[in-house]
């Protein structure tokens, strides 16, 4: 430890100790070269309020070098480095009240009590972080088991989607099959109406007396005018239809009205099945972390309600606000990825793509986790 | 026309007006031998007036103009109607005393003449005589017009001032930085930007709040879920040493709920329509009542509003900023009051609108000299103005925007402001509309810091832009521009405390100072503050160079960059990188800085000088400073300041008195002195006590630095190199 007193012309002269990791280069006895080499001074120039070096290592103790920097031992609580333009600068700024030696001002030394309630965070902090570890585990656990489950059930709906496929071009045969005596039959008759109508007795009856032929009764109708049917209702109502329509001598085209039943329903399914898939290997695909310790995170939304806004962000999915007293929501995003710095990816998340501003860029949200 | 006769007529007319009005009234003007005409702000035009043949007249009306037009003689915020005519043997001025609205006309014998053709009449000898003639117009009162003689610059801005007051000389905390935005949304907000500063290490001195502060836009309120304990804040902006501005603007918010509409309705001091009900607009609260500034008792009132009891949440630190007050009307015509509306008096608003702004400025100064017992110099920051209102605190440029134009347009601006009258004069930094390129926000910082009003600011709508933002090579730039800013205080401070004595323009045009010489006089590209720097800043987008002029016949000019000499006059071309600053401290003057950069100018206040002395040709130097405590009217009541001259002759430096009557104590020293020009002495010695200095010589630039003389700032002395 080095004592060094600062001569200060027309103005209080204060003792100063100062005390610096680098005491051993302030050597009192000689004279004293800056850290950078760039000049030698004589001792009593080191601390005297003007700044010789360059690089400021002649006036640790002072406000002289716009680059220098002030040592706070802060005994208690961390040591620290302040600007040297915060030397007496009437501001205090080390709990231990060094860099006020002559300002004027009475600043309290509140280092003790600084160092209590750091410690006091720390081990709060480290209840925190033990318990959030915890819960992290079972998150991690729950995660991997779900993203398996998910992955069993993707495995399973692709099952299901090929059986479904395999399904149609059965019925798919089938239909063709079914079709091509009741295609020959139309043919056939088609022919003898073409013969029947260029005869030249035709002619002469009259356009309005054609009878429609009874396979171009609307689908509405056959369907009770509702837009589908379920079994039952196909049963009672669209059956039925169909059996007052459609006389037995037209036998053949029974598996064509099977092919009707499945293609009215397996749309429905179809659709079902799809948005399942698809919404399964988005969620799949989503990065929850390098042991999807954010999967629970997924679809929950959280609300914050400030003075003017409602804010409403849906992890992994959008942000929005709204205004409290009415008016339209604002998309303020949609996921986007991680946005951490390198070392820590994981603790900011990106929403983009959000309305654009006035004059300005699309908004977007930055959520840090 | 003398004071008297003007009032005189004034009174007359008072008596006549019912009979005539409105009538236009208007005269023309010729100026023999006149080719540069300039002044009659506020327009987003050239330094030098243009000729107005074919196209409109200069038009001064104030307006709010959304998103101004640049080269353009549309009215804008303010209105100035004084005009300075310029040759190398006289300038000469006329001030057209009328605040109705006025168009000025300008033509001229020589304009769309080559050089070659002017030189050619002039060696023929015959040709006509140069000639500017300007046509006065407005749309009614009396004309009263005072022609001021000159001869010289200087002389006219006397004349001017010594009939409309002179710059008030500003609270040191107002020539330093100011951190604004629309808006800084709470008080988290507030203490986030400030630990900003000094986390980053860059000084600032006030953070300004906008609009959504107040609760609902009802000025002298809080909004109280944002700012729940406005006084708690401004002790820990205090604590810093540091300011705050709130916004308040003269619409008030019709609601029978907030006092101020109350009192101000209650007491009839609402601007009336023409059939005598509460002359009601739309602006920012909504329906919003405009309050008779023209009416002294409403002025009156007003300013007892910003007594700290009346003023809730409010402390020393906060100070204020007028805006809107043209007045902005947003359903009204061209965005103002209609003119038919009627003002105390009688008079409608068609007889007086350009004094509407002035007068809320006034009003709200007062009020701040006011609830501090006439102890502390105000601090308010004005949109609209009418000649006058330099007396009570400072203008910008209105709603700019993020381009490069713009900030190219900010010098001629404030020069033609300065020219009559208004000095303390800026630009929204970073531009208020659009996002700036980081290349431009930093140029915008660089331009700034050498203006002297030196505030950033930006709409709402814009992304965050405080100088950390853009990443630590621009955080840099910026840091580094806004220190040479806290470094000149010194300078800037003078400067202004001699604007205040004198009338001159703290920013000025070339020609100013080099009157005779014609390459100067459309110059607005670079310019002085006061008579010793020449600031040329970087206006072009990936600029690698710029056209210097440095002026005067046989005189020398110091880079302040590289402290190289530069003969004058002469035209050259500067490199630049993104951290220059083109700055020249001319030959023969000497500038007072404070280098020890701290967070606020108050942490500065006990700290020692630097004297940069830059020697002319003959090894003379002269230069001034100003002290006080920065912020009372104790230099005028009590006499307490310092006005310090020193001088360079004969290889000695003297400091003496400028002014004996003032006398004031600092703690504050001469830490440095640095001789731009000078030779290696053997030995230098502070006379009075024979005392030895040490000292260091760089040959290559002949720049002599003198080892703390460690005497006090005001104490009489000498130094010689031997």
């Amino acid at each position: 430890m080095l004592l060094l007193l600062l001569p200060l012309l027309g103005a209080l002269v204060s003792a100063v100790e100062v005390k610096r990791p680098h005491h051993h280069f302030y050597e009192e006895s000689k004279p004293f070269t800056c850290l950078d080499g760039s000049a030698t001074i004589s001792f009593d120039q080191v601390n005297d309020d003007y700044c010789d070096c360059k690089d400021g290592s002649d006036e640790p103790g002072t406000s002289a070098c716009p680059n220098g920097r002030f040592h706070c031992t802060n005994a208690g609580y961390r040591p620290q480095y302040v600007p040297s333009s915060r030397v007496n600068d009437g501001i205090c700024d080390c709990c231990d009240t060094t860099d006020e030696y002559n300002s004027g001002v009475v600043c309290e030394n509140t280092c003790k009590e600084m160092g209590r309630k750091e410690r006091e965070t720390l081990q709060q902090m480290a209840e925190v972080a033990r318990e959030g570890f915890r819960l992290k585990q079972a998150l991690i656990d729950e995660a991997s088991k779900g993203r398996e489950e998910k992955q069993g059930k993707l495995a399973e709906l692709q099952e299901g989607k090929k059986s479904l496929e395999e399904q149609v071009e059965t019925l798919k045969t089938h239909k063709e099959a079914a079709e091509k005596p009741e295609k020959e039959a139309v043919e056939i008759h088609q022919k003898a109406w073409d013969a029947a109508v260029s005869s030249p007795g035709w002619q002469r009856v009259p356009r309005a007396a054609v009878a429609q032929p009874s396979v171009s009764i609307p689908f509405q109708t056959l369907l009770g005018n509702s837009l589908q049917a379920d079994a039952s209702s196909f049963r009672d109502v669209v059956w039925t239809a169909i059996k007052q329509n459609y006389k037995p001598e037209v036998g053949a085209a029974a598996p064509g009205f099977l092919l009707l039943i499945i293609s009215f329903i397996s749309p429905a399914r179809c659709c079902y099945t799809s948005v399942l898939f698809l919404s399964l290997e988005k969620e799949i695909s989503f990065d929850f972390g390098p042991l999807g310790e954010f999967a629970y995170l997924y679809g929950q939304c959280y609300e914050l309600t400030n003075n003017e806004y409602i804010y409403r962000l849906c992890l992994f999915n959008r942000v929005s606000q709204k205004p409290k007293h009415g008016g339209s929501e604002t998309n303020l995003g949609t996921w986007g990825s991680w946005a951490g710095p390198e070392d820590q990816k994981f603790s900011v998340m990106k929403y983009e793509h959000g309305t654009g501003c006035w004059q300005g860029p699309n908004r977007s949200t930055t959520v840090s986790v | 026309f003398s004071d008297k006769v003007s009032s005189t007529v004034v009174s007359m007319w008072d008596k006549i007006k019912n009979v005539f009005s409105p009538a236009s009234v208007g005269l023309d003007f010729s100026f023999p031998g006149v080719e540069h005409v300039y002044g009659i702000p506020e327009h987003a035009d050239s330094l030098r007036l243009r000729t107005t043949e074919g196209g409109d007249p200069y038009r001064l009306f104030n307006l709010d103009v959304f998103q101004y037009e640049l080269y353009n003689p549309m009215a804008l915020y303010g209105s100035v109607p004084v005009m300075l005519a310029h040759n190398p043997q006289r300038t000469l001025g006329i001030f057209w005393l009328n605040a109705a609205e006025t168009w000025v006309d300008i033509t001229s014998n020589t304009a769309g003449k080559t050089l070659f053709g002017k030189m050619l009449d002039y060696m023929q000898g015959g040709g006509e005589t140069p000639q500017t003639d300007v046509h006065w117009m407005s749309e009614s009162g009396i004309i009263d017009v005072f022609l001021l003689l000159g001869p010289s610059p200087n002389d006219v801005f006397r004349q001017y001032t010594s009939l409309t007051g002179t710059q008030a000389l500003p609270p040191l905390f107002a020539l330093a930085y100011h951190q604004s935005r629309w808006n800084y949304n709470d008080e988290d907000d507030v203490a986030g930007v400030d630990n900003g500063f000094d986390e980053h290490d860059i000084p600032y001195d006030v953070i300004w709040l906008d609009i959504e502060h107040a609760d609902g836009k009802r000025y002298f309120t809080w909004d109280s879920n944002k700012f729940p304990r406005p006084r708690e804040m401004l002790q820990r902006l205090a604590a810093k040493k540091r300011k705050m501005v709130s916004i308040v603007d003269p619409h008030i918010k019709v609601d029978s709920g907030y006092r101020v509409h109350n009192e101000i309705r209650s007491r009839g001091f609402y601007i009336k329509t023409k059939d005598g009900s509460d002359y009601e607009g739309w602006c920012w609260p909504g329906s919003a009542g405009y309050p008779d500034f023209t009416n002294p008792e409403m002025r009156a009132w007003w300013a007892s509003m910003f007594a700290y009891d009346q003023y809730e949440g409010s402390l020393d630190n906060l100070y204020t900023w007028n805006d809107m007050n043209e007045p902005s009307v947003f359903n009204g015509p061209e965005v103002t009051i209609h003119k038919d509306a009627v003002h105390h008096g009688g008079w409608e608003n068609r007889d007086l609108h350009n004094l509407y702004g002035f007068y809320v400025q006034m009003a709200t100064a007062e009020g701040q000299v006011q609830r501090s017992r006439g102890a502390e110099r105000p601090f308010v920051l004005t949109r609209a103005f009418f000649a006058g209102s330099q007396r009570y605190g400072a203008v910008w440029t209105g709603d700019n925007a993020a381009e490069w134009d713009h900030v190219k347009i900010s010098i001629p601006m404030c020069l033609s402001l300065g020219l009559v009258g208004i000095s303390f004069c800026g630009a929204d930094i970073g531009g208020f509309f659009k996002n700036p390129e980081s290349e431009l926000l930093v140029r915008w910082y660089q331009v700034g810091a050498y203006q002297p009003f030196f505030r950033a600011h930006a709409h709402l709508d814009t992304v965050r832009r405080e100088p950390w933002l853009f990443g630590d090579e621009n955080k840099g730039l910026i840091r580094a521009a806004i220190r040479q800013r806290y470094a000149l205080l010194p300078y800037w401070y003078t400067v202004f405390y001699r604007s205040y004595r004198t009338g001159q323009p703290v920013m000025r045009p070339l020609w100013v100072e080099y009157p005779q010489d014609v390459a100067t006089f459309s110059i607005d590209d670079q310019y002085l503050i006061g008579d010793a720097l020449l600031v040329h800043p970087v206006t072009e987008e990936g600029a690698r160079g710029v056209q210097i002029y440095l002026p005067g016949k046989g005189e020398v000019w110091y880079d302040v960059g590289t402290q190289q000499k530069h003969h004058a006059p002469q035209t050259f071309y500067m490199a630049v990188t993104m951290s220059s600053i083109p700055v020249f401290q001319r030959g023969g003057s000497i500038v007072v800085r404070k280098e020890r950069v701290r967070r606020s100018s108050e942490c500065m206040r006990s700290d020692p000088y630097t004297l940069y002395v830059a020697l002319s040709p003959q090894g003379t130097a002269q230069g001034d400073l100003f002290i006080d405590d920065g912020h009372t009217f104790n230099l005028e009541s009590k006499a307490q300041y310092l006005h310090r001259r020193f001088s360079f002759s004969g290889n000695t430096l003297t400091a003496s008195s400028a002014d004996p009557k003032g006398s004031f104590e600092s703690p504050a020293w001469i830490e440095r002195v640095v001789i731009l020009g000078a030779g290696k002495p053997a030995a230098v010695f502070l006379k009075e006590t024979e005392t030895r200095l040490g000292f260091q010589h760089e040959a290559e630039t002949s720049v002599l630095t003198l080892r703390k003389p460690g005497i006090n700032i005001g104490a009489d002395w000498s130094i010689s190199l031997r």
